[in-house]
């Protein structure tokens, strides 16, 4: 066992599955010599080589339209898109092949990449390199969308992604890359995607949290705690699929949902998460889903990014509200 | 053959056989007549079935579909270079190569019927599925080709798209990491003067399209796509680089669409009918029967023997695809991933559920 922050976790996972697999290759801008913007993938291309880890050209629709070209032979490529913010020009591919290659060919291919990708604000970090948009890919057929929230999380869920016959997007909420650190074992089994994890238990309220934003719903939870209010905290931990069943379980025995991400407020996954509560869960309610997330604005830049973050203070107000209905 | 000798940048272009049907003998393949006269035979299928499909359209049996009339040569001629342990990885203009790669039938036209088994082709094929977004499949090229290097394979990948391709950023892209990793990949541009309605010299400035290739370090050339041998010099002479771990070719093929984009367009809102009347003499078809006359090696008679032959084996095919009912309501779910997520499985309860109700 080794404590370890969600960057070294990350890395131990690759690490791990291209020992275990010789058709784990890794690409993308930066990711061997430098070992990543964020040094993710530090020391990788020393211990595999430039074969099986590729510092590519400038290219992020290329490199995931090569990625996908790799998968097709059966091998696994493990893509790093430098910022979600540059994420837009690979959506053509994510959206016309990646997820549609499999049931266009009626199963003879499929494409089981991994595209990861460090997302988030809170670094205060220029302009594109703040961006949240999950439920842009959460909304593709296809595709398969995680978010680890911890270290074990991170290397558990990544090895999962890595062996997964369907194309997963893995993103990282790069804010916590190094402020959490957690005892992470070694060659620990892979985590099951689609399963979310309870972070905390509590009989008054449900909150739902993913990425970085955990940690807030957490530092929200603890100041509820000291008012009387018991917060339980689920993080999905994959948002598609949605574990739909840990999330409408909990509410139901609260009756309260709150959704927190850092996300767009309009059309993001708090009002999935919504529709889904009103459609099975309406009788348990006792009081109205609630959303606290980043507004229908333009990420701002980090002088204003703490407005737009949802904060532990937005987070209780709205939780008081809800309990006060 | 070799590039070098055919610098696209001094404006300089393969041809082996000219519209007369005379062939340069240097240059000419060594075919016996047997495979002469198939080069003939799988062009003569593709014009049929193009024909077919037209027919089937307009009577409804059939979606929009984008003819090929006008570009067999260099799609008999290239496909025709192949190994078995080569890939093809088409745009969705390539029913030749299809042919030619015995992709069966009855799959094309049922892709243009609609029908999703239209891209079920075995993986033994080596031929993906039609890829309709313009230029988006150039990489997908590259990248299989960089996973056969990897592999220590033997194969190589043709890759297949249009003049209006090259203005698509991905295929910038697939020529980058295809040149950069020497991937065993043959980027062949079919340059038939149109994209839907925009001529080339809209689509670039650059005197070749070939040049695009030189500019990305990967060795380019400019050929007749009227002459299938030109097509299978060009494409040999590609696959022996590619095979020697040289990396990738780029071949800008000069064709000529003579039917519109697709059943849905009208081309004589943008081009005039003399110009393709003056294109009609130098489609493929034509100068082949020169060169074949010429060798004693076609007749009419022979010509309508084949042509039965092949409408007979067209009709057969449009049997089969037609013969195929329908997927059930199932199958929109069934691969969408190797286990079908819990969402979906919903979805799929409720879909079945309300139309056992109606």
């Amino acid at each position: 066992m080794a404590s370890l922050n969600l960057v070294e976790a990350i890395n131990l996972a690759l690490r791990e599955e291209m020992e275990r697999d010789g058709d784990v290759l890794l690409l993308g801008e930066d990711v061997g010599r430098e070992g990543g913007v964020f040094r993710v993938t530090e020391g990788l291309q020393q211990t595999f080589g430039e074969e099986r880890v590729m510092d590519t050209p400038l290219a992020e629709s290329g490199i995931v339209g090569v990625a996908f070209g790799l998968s097709l032979l059966g091998l696994r490529p493990v893509a790093e898109i430098q910022f979600m913010g540059f994420l837009p020009p690979t959506l053509d591919q994510i959206i016309c092949h990646v997820g549609r290659i499999r049931n266009r060919s009626r199963g003879v291919y499929s494409a089981p990449l991994v595209i990861r990708v460090p997302y988030g604000g809170g670094i205060h970090a220029p302009e594109h390199h703040s961006e949240s948009t999950e439920a842009i890919l959460v909304h593709i057929p296809g595709i398969k969308v995680v978010v680890p929230s911890t270290p074990a999380d991170a290397c558990g869920l990544l090895k999962s992604a890595i062996r997964d016959p369907d194309p997963v997007l893995f993103l990282e909420p790069k804010r916590i890359y190094r402020a959490i650190k957690e005892e992470v074992a070694q060659a620990m089994e892979p985590i099951p995607l689609g399963r979310a994890r309870r972070v905390r238990a509590g009989a008054h309220l449900t909150m739902v949290a993913w990425g970085a934003m955990v940690r807030e719903a957490q530092k929200a939870a603890d100041i509820l705690a000291e008012e009387g209010v018991e917060a339980e905290i689920i993080d999905p931990r994959t948002l598609s699929p949605l574990d739909t069943e840990a999330i409408l379980a909990s509410v139901r025995r609260t009756g309260r949902c709150l959704v927190v991400h850092e996300a767009a407020r309009t059309a993001g996954l708090g009002a999935e998460i919504s529709a889904l509560v009103m459609e099975e869960a309406l009788l348990h309610l006792k009081a109205p889903v609630a959303r606290v997330t980043g507004f229908d604005t333009v990420m701002p830049l980090p002088k204003g990014e703490h407005l737009y973050m949802p904060e532990p203070s937005r987070i209780v107000r709205a939780a008081r509200k809800m309990m006060r209905f | 053959m070799n590039f070098d000798d055919y610098d696209p940048l001094q404006g300089k272009r393969l041809q082996v056989l000219d519209p007369e049907g005379c062939a340069d003998p240097e240059l000419l393949p060594d075919f016996d007549d047997d495979t002469l006269r198939l080069i003939f035979r799988w062009m003569l299928a593709a014009r049929l079935l193009d024909g077919t499909c037209l027919t089937l359209q307009r009577e409804g049996r059939m979606g929009t579909y984008p003819p090929v009339e006008g570009q067999e040569g260099c799609q008999v001629g290239s496909a025709l270079a192949l190994g078995t342990g080569d890939w093809v990885v088409p745009s969705f203009r390539e029913l030749a190569v299809a042919l030619v790669r015995g992709v069966q039938m009855e799959k094309t036209l049922l892709f243009w019927m609609g029908h999703e088994e239209g891209s079920r082709l075995p993986r033994e094929l080596r031929y993906l599925p039609i890829a309709i977004p313009v230029g988006s499949h150039t990489l997908h090229a590259a990248g299989l080709a960089m996973g056969l290097r990897y592999r220590g394979e033997k194969g190589a990948v043709l890759c297949y798209f249009g003049d209006g391709a090259t203005s698509e950023g991905d295929f910038h892209e697939a020529l980058t990491f295809a040149g950069v990793y020497k991937a065993p990949a043959i980027f062949f541009c079919q340059n038939n003067a149109w994209a839907i309605s925009v001529p080339r010299k809209i689509q670039c400035a650059a005197s070749s399209l070939a040049a695009k290739g030189v500019g990305y370090g990967i060795p380019s050339i400019q050929i007749d796509g009227n002459d299938p041998f030109a097509a299978y010099v060009a494409t040999t002479a590609a696959l022996e680089r590619a095979r020697a771990g040289e990396g990738p070719s780029f071949i800008e093929a000069i064709t000529y669409r003579l039917g519109p984009h697709t059943t849905s367009d009208d081309p004589g809102r943008y081009r005039s009918s003399d110009e393709v009347e003056r294109m009609r003499p130098l489609e493929p078809l034509v100068r082949y029967r020169l060169f074949l006359k010429e060798r004693n090696l076609w007749s009419e008679t022979w010509e309508e023997q084949i042509s039965s032959e092949i409408r007979d084996w067209i009709a057969e095919g449009v049997r089969k695809a037609e013969s195929l009912p329908a997927p059930g309501p199932h199958d929109i779910f069934d691969h969408m991933y190797a286990e079908l997520p819990p969402h979906l499985a919903r979805q799929k309860a409720d879909l079945l559920d309300g139309l056992k109700e109606e």
